[in-house]
């Protein structure tokens, strides 16, 4: 009997695995998808390595993802994965999860540890000391602790924010504009004063609704904060962390404009979608790998702007935006590069 | 300030309120016919995020929702099948399997969602289908009637949940399985069959649920999406004690409160937007709070039966 | 002798179900292509395979065994108490305020102000639904869910305002974070590794709430609570207030938890918006850890270093073979499930015992699935 029951709740345990992994497809297919050629380079000569600890995912289209995809096009500039072997830790919610993986990768030897998440920072210093001659970065913020082996990066998250709240003020007919934000702390924080900004320079009698969901998961409420927008009158709305995938669908669905951040999410309302401010952090990690490769491993801090080319205005080509708007966004990336217009972010 | 009270917001309020209890009805309905029979089932959660997956996935790939509808049902419905081995055949203790069901449904979903899809898509969830003639009625129609099939579904659910419960023997069942077992079964009705039926169902109905956020409401699928939303689920089966239309009340106030407190940030009413987040939250309770103390809950309080022997 | 056998025997057994579930995750990692035995290498390795392993071990099962003991007293209660996120919440949060308050104490002074904040805490934030489910019927677990959604708010709302760090309120990119605590207010370190004083915390604790439980007068009155509360009330215990301490204790030990994870590992209070971000889901994987344990305190930390140790591991052997996180995610699932579901044996053995030797030691907890409450209080309307 008992023999019976273990190999039953085996079997079930087998099952729910692999119902789960069935839904539709067979798991072979899955297989082909993994690339797997660590072994074929190992006899090679030793390449850079770079570890990073992310918060979310690497395929949350918004800050992990943005980080992740610099790290790829930088390790295709350098040849592929023979001159650069990265790993990476995503879902690293958990601070102290993150402090062990942080530790962990620089025992082990990697020339470049990145803790892409401002919460790791406290860990960072901890660690740091212990590893000379480990290079360590972390974002977003500009402090370096003053060691000379950590790298700080930052996003001016309020420029890109200001361009899009230019297009989006020009574009809106209805005079009121939706924001969705997770907490108003940080980047989001950052990205939404931008915007206002922006959409209030154009125009003065915009009206720019912003709400705080409380949350950098919940879809549910990111989406119906969306549709409480649009109830209110907004005809165009944006918004800012991984949280915010529902409510892209919400503008599509009610004929409303979007403006993304941190990545592209075009894809996601290819009709509705105008622009989006897109990290490209390869910018400072370019910089970072040519001075870790002369020997110096840290205290150095970046910010990518849009002078730098770290934060690009990205134009969904399937959007046809009128040309005065689109002179209006050129004039303000031209300002902001300049000097000539200065974002208040207090 | 006036403007807080105009129709605009007052009809917005409504009409959000009514999408945002839609999944917490079907999870939580669910969740009730199972605590009826006597077991806790802490995975909803994880149940709606595998559900929700299923249906995206079939969705996504097979270009027809129903078919997505009916694979969130069968994987929700086997989630329940191992809950309920777990918990009827072996005893296990309830609370804690339901979080191992909850971490399960929640790495599995992500998991599955990395390996077959890999990005965030979108599908083109079940439109928003009026209903002839009740939709054309002034503000209530556009509130209640203007809204998409899996709503109305979820709102059918409660009466049916209702009726079954409390008006056929089926129900008489489940409700002598979860107040006496002992005295059930000494009168012939199984246990077992009767709890396996009701976990089932209610792994179903979470799975409808997940659905109902990833093709009809939100149409995508992102890891953790729920984001807790099977917990409050079990809570509203708490504040409705355990009667399918206070899973209602409970379900209508906590959204309610929720579109409420977007409306309020909307409005720029001067909150700090973490304190309106709490609203709902701390709303639920104290509605609790002030209609417990007028009608007295049961008095057969906390009566464990060993279901062992 | 026998006895003996027969306990050793049933405190493998959770091993056993763990071996067999990890064997259903080896299933998991061929399908994605990983060698099992590399990865549960990996996990061997990074739970138990050097010092610094170990030491990382022992502090993640600290907050693990603090809201374990906890739950151990709340469920010995009859009370379900899922609130431990929340909890850990509030007592981090007061903790930190006394650091940040009183930065001309001496150290040791600070350390058990700190302690006693977060003590507190944790105890208002379990008190409250104490006082709700014993004077107005609410329910534990709908107010402990609930309150767990308004520590996170009120979490966010105070390290992005009131008490945010001053460095950061400066800057354009206002990181919702407290300022760090001085040097000299951290734990003490046990070996030239995160280990940290709170874990011996965490152990005396234990040895207490066991005294607390099987030795005095409060601890008899809760369990018999627990065990049949009408009997209890016609015995002269008053139930409604032996509830309340029960559920506020066991919040106090989670936030108490909260308070040594700021002043032995984080320095400081930090938000990602959520809970798990700085509970580490402690609040959750505690109530694992005691039910491993058999909601005996002793038990539980065996419990919650294994279940440290499973975390731990999991997280390198993600690291080594590169899956996603979503994975270890789904296997510490299964492993909860199926070491739930083997206590069968251990019952099954544990009647037979009694029948045959009718020795059983008093301090063997009862029918865990009986120590729930079903829903049996419903009324059928």
């Amino acid at each position: 009997m008992n023999k019976k029951n273990l190999l039953v709740v085996l079997v079930l345990a087998l099952a729910l695995v692999l119902s789960a992994c069935g839904g539709a497809a067979a798991p072979e297919e899955v297989m082909e998808e993994k690339p797997m050629e660590e072994e074929a380079m190992d006899e090679m000569a030793e390449p850079f390595k770079v570890a990073i600890i992310m918060p979310s995912s690497i395929t949350d289209l918004a800050f992990s993802q943005s980080m992740f995809d610099a790290l790829l096009a930088v390790q295709e500039e350098m040849g592929g994965e023979k001159a650069m072997e990265i790993v990476y830790s995503e879902g690293m919610f958990v601070v102290d999860d993150a402090a062990a993986a942080i530790r962990d990768y620089a025992s082990e030897g990697f020339n470049l540890v990145i803790a892409h998440g401002s919460q790791y920072g406290s860990s960072l210093q901890e660690i740091a000391p212990d590893f000379p001659e480990t290079s360590f970065a972390w974002g977003t913020t500009l402090n370096t602790f003053d060691m000379d082996n950590i790298f700080a990066y930052e996003a001016d998250a309020h420029e890109g924010g200001y361009v899009n709240g230019v297009i989006a003020a020009s574009l809106s007919e209805t005079g009121v504009i939706g924001v969705v934000g997770p907490i108003e702390a940080g980047d989001a924080a950052l990205y939404v004063k931008g915007f206002v900004a922006g959409a209030e320079a154009t125009n003065p009698d915009i009206t720019v609704n912003v709400n705080w969901i409380g949350s950098f998961s919940d879809v549910a409420l990111a989406s119906e904060a969306a549709n409480t927008h649009v109830a209110a009158g907004a005809d165009v709305l944006t918004g800012t962390a991984q949280m915010v995938v529902g409510a892209v669908g919400v503008a599509e669905e009610n004929g409303a404009l979007w403006f993304g951040t941190q990545a592209s999410q075009t894809s996601l309302a290819p009709d509705v979608v105008v622009a989006n401010q897109v990290y490209d952090w390869s910018v400072a990690l370019d910089e970072m790998l040519a001075l870790i490769a002369e020997g110096t491993y840290g205290g150095e801090a970046y910010t990518i702007t849009l002078e730098n080319g770290g934060l690009l205005m990205d134009y969904n080509g399937g959007y046809e935006l009128p040309e005065d708007v689109k002179a209006a966004a050129d004039a303000a990336v031209a300002g902001i590069i300049d000097g000539s217009i200065v974002v208040p972010v207090e | 300030m006036t403007e807080v009270f105009s129709a605009t917001v007052i009809i917005g309020i409504l009409t959000s309120g009514i999408r945002l209890a839609t999944p917490y009805l079907y999870a939580a309905i669910g969740e009730t016919f199972g605590q009826r029979s006597g077991v806790l089932n802490l995975g909803v959660d994880g149940q709606m995020l595998l559900g929700a997956f299923a249906a995206f996935y079939v969705a996504f790939t097979t270009e027809n929702l129903w078919l997505g509808l009916l694979a969130a049902m069968i994987v929700g419905a086997l989630m329940g099948l191992g809950m309920a081995y777990v918990t009827v055949n072996l005893h296990a203790e309830q609370g804690i399997s339901g979080i191992g069901f909850y971490l399960f449904g929640l790495g599995m979903s992500e998991l599955l969602f990395k390996m077959l899809l890999g990005t965030v898509e979108t599908v083109k969830g079940f439109p928003i289908t009026p209903v002839p003639l009740l939709s054309k009625i002034p503000v209530i129609g556009e509130i209640f009637f203007q809204q998409n099939i899996l709503v109305y579904g979820a709102f059918l659910l409660v009466p049916i949940a209702w009726f079954i419960l409390n008006k056929t023997t089926l129900g008489l069942k489940i409700r002598s399985v979860g107040e006496n077992p002992e005295a059930a079964d000494s009168l012939g009705v199984s246990v077992a069959r009767v709890r396996y039926f009701t976990i089932i169902l209610g792994g179903t109905l979470s799975g409808l649920a997940g659905a109902s956020m990833s093709i009809a409401l939100l149409n995508v699928f992102q890891q953790n999406m729920t984001s807790g939303l099977g917990f409050i689920a079990v809570a509203l089966v708490y504040f409705g004690a355990w009667r399918a239309w206070g899973v209602l009340a409970g379900a209508l106030l906590f959204s309610m409160v929720n579109s409420m407190q977007l409306w309020m940030q909307v409005l720029n009413i001067p909150i700090p937007s973490d304190i309106a987040v709490m609203l709902p939250y701390i709303l639920t309770i104290i509605v609790l709070v002030a209609t417990v103390s007028r009608v007295r809950a049961p008095s057969a309080l906390t009566k464990p039966f060993d279901r062992g022997h | 002798m026998r006895s003996r056998l027969n306990s050793l025997f049933d405190s493998l057994l959770p091993v056993l179900a763990t071996f067999a579930a990890l064997a259903v995750g080896a299933v998991m990692l061929i399908i994605l292509r990983v060698n099992p035995a590399e990865a549960y290498g990996a996990l061997w390795e990074g739970a138990f395979g050097s010092t610094n392993a170990m030491a990382e071990t022992l502090v993640k099962a600290t907050p693990l065994l603090l809201v374990g003991l906890g739950i151990c007293i709340a469920f010995r209660a009859s009370v379900i108490n899922i609130g431990g996120e929340g909890q850990m919440i509030i007592g981090g949060i007061l903790a930190t305020q006394v650091g940040l308050t009183f930065t001309e104490a001496p150290g040791w002074l600070v350390i058990i102000l700190a302690i006693f904040a977060g003590f507190i805490g944790g105890a208002i934030w379990g008190g409250i639904p104490g006082l709700l489910k014993a004077y107005f019927r609410v329910n534990e677990i709908l107010s402990t869910v609930m309150m767990n959604a308004i520590a996170v708010q009120l979490m966010n709302f105070l390290l992005r305002g009131p008490m945010i760090d001053p460095a950061q309120a400066e800057k354009a990119s206002k990181i919702p974070q407290t300022a760090r605590l001085l040097d000299a207010f951290r734990l003490p370190r046990l070996a030239p590794t995160r280990l940290h004083v709170g874990f011996l915390i965490a152990i005396v604790l234990a040895i207490v709430v066991y005294i607390l439980l099987w030795r005095t007068t409060l601890g008899y009155r809760i369990r018999a609570v627990g065990q049949n509360p009408h009997a209890s009330r016609y015995g002269g215990i008053r139930v409604r207030r032996r509830i309340v301490t029960a559920l506020l204790l066991s919040g106090a030990l989670a936030g108490l938890a909260g308070a040594i994870q700021v002043y032995g590992v984080n320095y400081r209070m930090i938000t990602d918006g959520s809970a798990s971000g700085f509970t580490g889901s402690a609040g959750f994987n505690g109530i694992v850890a005691a039910l491993f344990g058999q909601l005996h305190p002793i038990g539980t930390i065996p419990a919650a270093i294994f279940f440290g140790a499973l975390l731990v591991g999991a997280n390198k052997m993600q690291r080594v073979v590169q899956i996603p996180s979503a994975l270890i995610i789904a296997l510490n699932g299964l492993i909860v499930v199926f070491v739930v579901s083997s206590a069968i044996w251990r019952k099954r053995r544990q009647r037979r015992r009694v029948s045959v030797e009718n020795d059983e030691e008093n301090t063997l907890p009862p029918d865990l699935g009986a120590n729930v409450p079903s829903p049996e209080e419903a009324q059928i309307s």
